[in-house]
């Protein structure tokens, strides 16, 4: 009983940490966004784009400790 | 000329910090004469105060200075701060809540202590602990460059109010311990907070708008060239990996309540990287406002600069008062954390196995005086420029104790000699390549392909230091060199809070005749 909730735990783990690596990917692009337009209400998207960034980042972090907790 | 309203403003709050740091030795008492009710709070700190302190500990004032000066001056590439800060928490999402169990588990305080416990090697602790002291005293350093240029900004100049403000923090430090910090933590972010959501609104809307502003720029500056691609993302990657290596960030993480609150911070912080970014762009505001880098401080005015032009006297005191508060901070716990390394992986591992608990912290609060005086010595008697270039090597040495702490945390295969050896060549690399550029910048052209690859130095020194991780453990334990003892159990890395008392008094002296030695 509490080695297969254990193993459920476990397999969670396992894909919910994956999603821990799209902040590393979208921000070390660099090339990718390193762009004038479009720009929001005057700011960059260069600017604008790492700010969007920091709430995906702190959302996906609160999946990923739901799921692994 | 001096400022009287804004110093006004800003003594009030200094003022409010200071009873605030010595009444915090009675917050959630505890017995002050252990190290860790003294250095590490207890180890009682929930969501709310974790996340303060660790918010007010890891973004410093002179990242608040620091980083607006380097976007004022050099533009986009300053903009790195952003991107290193956000894929910080994944990183420490992953690692810390497995440092914290097994700290938890076993009673370390330091991250030193995990590496003595897990490897077996007290001289590779010593590496770790000599490396944390040595890369936190030029950053405590910078904390006063931070109190230094908003006291200008209030038309302050000379070292003694630099050096009451130091006194004041070092006592309360001494006689509260990790509490002080964590309390004045509350008030600090809730000004600071404040400031850039005024900042953030009111600077804009005189300076015409968020389009006026970038327009304003030089052509070119706010966006990278193709040839910054490499130093944006490895300046940001690493100093990512660097920043939970350092002793304060492993404290403040140490003294959460458990492990869950750890985790739970993880999500939250991000919201000081929003106020970081926001604070970046103050950089682009100072110049859409004509402030001028001053003679005496360079593009490090250019905050206090803007803040003077843009808000009534006593507006610019209280969003001054929010940076020399928010030194405060980040160098109390500092401080405190260079004394739990010296105190623990030092003085009791080398100097007196037999120290009592109440010998081991006072040696600790003394510890934790010497530093802070030391690092007042360094900014009044030498160059600022000392400072930084050290604490730029500091981040550069601190990575290096990447591979024993954080590989440490999932396996036990890399050798203790392995990761020695790799730790020499890692500082001795990121010595060499920061040196090349006179301590001028952190980037180091590795000479790869036509043009070469320009990175953060810190980065191409943890390679190389890995590599001689990875093939030394192979040729070690193809010899058989003994791998050493480790105390720690897989289970102990998983673990939600402590299964059996914390092991913190293993040296309390012989209990008196008749009553059981105390336990907790």
């Amino acid at each position: 009983m509490a080695r297969s909730s254990a193993d459920r735990g476990r397999r969670s783990h396992g894909w919910g940490y994956l999603l821990l690596l799209l902040p590393f990917i979208a921000l070390l692009a660099v090339s990718t966004y390193n762009r004038q337009a479009p720009d929001l209400g005057g700011i960059p998207f260069f600017y604008w784009y790492q700010f969007l960034w920091v709430i995906v980042t702190a959302a996906i972090m609160v999946v990923v400790f739901r799921l692994t907790d | 000329m001096i400022d009287w309203q804004a110093l006004g403003v800003f003594s009030a709050l200094f003022l409010l910090v200071t009873v605030l740091g010595f009444v915090a030795a009675h917050w959630r008492q505890g017995d002050l004469g252990l190290l860790h009710e003294w250095g590490l709070g207890g180890r009682r700190f929930g969501t709310i105060v974790t996340w303060f302190l660790l918010g007010g500990d890891l973004y410093t004032a002179y990242t608040f200075i620091a980083v607006p000066a380097l976007v004022f001056g050099s533009g986009a590439i300053g903009f790195f701060a952003l991107p290193y800060t956000i894929i910080l928490y994944p990183f420490a999402l992953v690692t810390m809540p497995r440092l914290w169990s097994v700290a938890r588990a076993h009673g370390y305080i330091t991250p030193a202590d995990f590496v003595r416990g897990r490897y077996g090697s007290h001289w590779l602790a010593l590496a770790v602990a000599v490396t944390g002291i040595v890369a936190t005293m030029p950053y405590i350093a910078l904390q006063l460059v931070g109190i230094q240029v908003v006291l200008a900004g209030m038309g302050i100049q000379g070292d003694l109010p630099l050096i009451i403000a130091f006194a004041i923090l070092a006592l309360y430090t001494y006689f509260s311990g990790l509490r002080a910090p964590a309390m004045i933590a509350l008030v600090k972010d809730t000004i600071i907070y404040l400031t850039v959501l005024v900042a953030v609104i009111v600077i804009p809307i005189r300076l015409g708008g968020f389009g006026s502003i970038f327009a304003a720029i030089p052509a070119g500056k706010t966006l990278l060239a193709p040839s910054q691609y490499w130093a944006y993302a490895t300046l940001a990657f690493g100093s990512a990996l660097a920043l939970f290596m350092y002793p304060h960030s492993i404290t403040g993480v140490l003294a959460s309540e458990r492990r869950q609150v750890v985790k739970r911070n993880m999500a939250l912080l991000p919201a000081y990287s929003f106020l970081l970014g926001v604070i970046a762009l103050l950089g682009y505001m100072a110049i859409a406002a004509g402030v001028q880098p001053s003679p005496a401080y360079g593009a490090q005015w250019a905050v206090p600069g803007l803040f003077s032009a843009m808000f009534p006297s006593w507006f610019a005191g209280f969003a001054f008062a929010a940076i020399a508060i928010g030194a405060l901070v980040p160098a109390s716990v500092m401080s405190i954390a260079a004394a739990n390394l010296f105190t623990r992986n030092i003085y009791t591992a080398y100097f007196r196995p037999r120290a009592t608990n109440l010998e081991e912290s006072n040696v600790a609060k003394t510890v934790s005086l010497v530093v802070k005086a030391g690092a007042l010595a360094f900014i009044v008697f030498l160059p600022t420029a000392y400072a930084i270039n050290l604490q730029l090597l500091g981040g550069v040495w601190i990575i290096q104790t990447l591979p024993a702490i954080v590989l440490g945390l999932y396996t036990r295969w890399f050798h203790r000699g392995a990761l020695f050896a790799g730790w020499a060549v890692g500082i001795a690399c990121g010595t060499w390549m920061a040196m090349q550029s006179g301590l001028k910048s952190s980037t180091f052209i590795l000479p790869l392909g036509a043009q070469g690859v320009p990175g953060y130095a810190a980065l191409w020194a943890l390679i190389a230091n890995l590599i001689v991780v990875v093939a030394l453990t192979l040729v070690f334990r193809a010899v058989r060199v003994p791998v050493g003892s480790d105390e720690t159990e897989p289970h102990d890395y998983r673990e939600e809070r402590a299964r059996r008392p914390v092991p913190e008094l293993r040296r309390e002296p012989v209990a008196p005749l008749g009553q059981p030695a105390r336990l907790l």
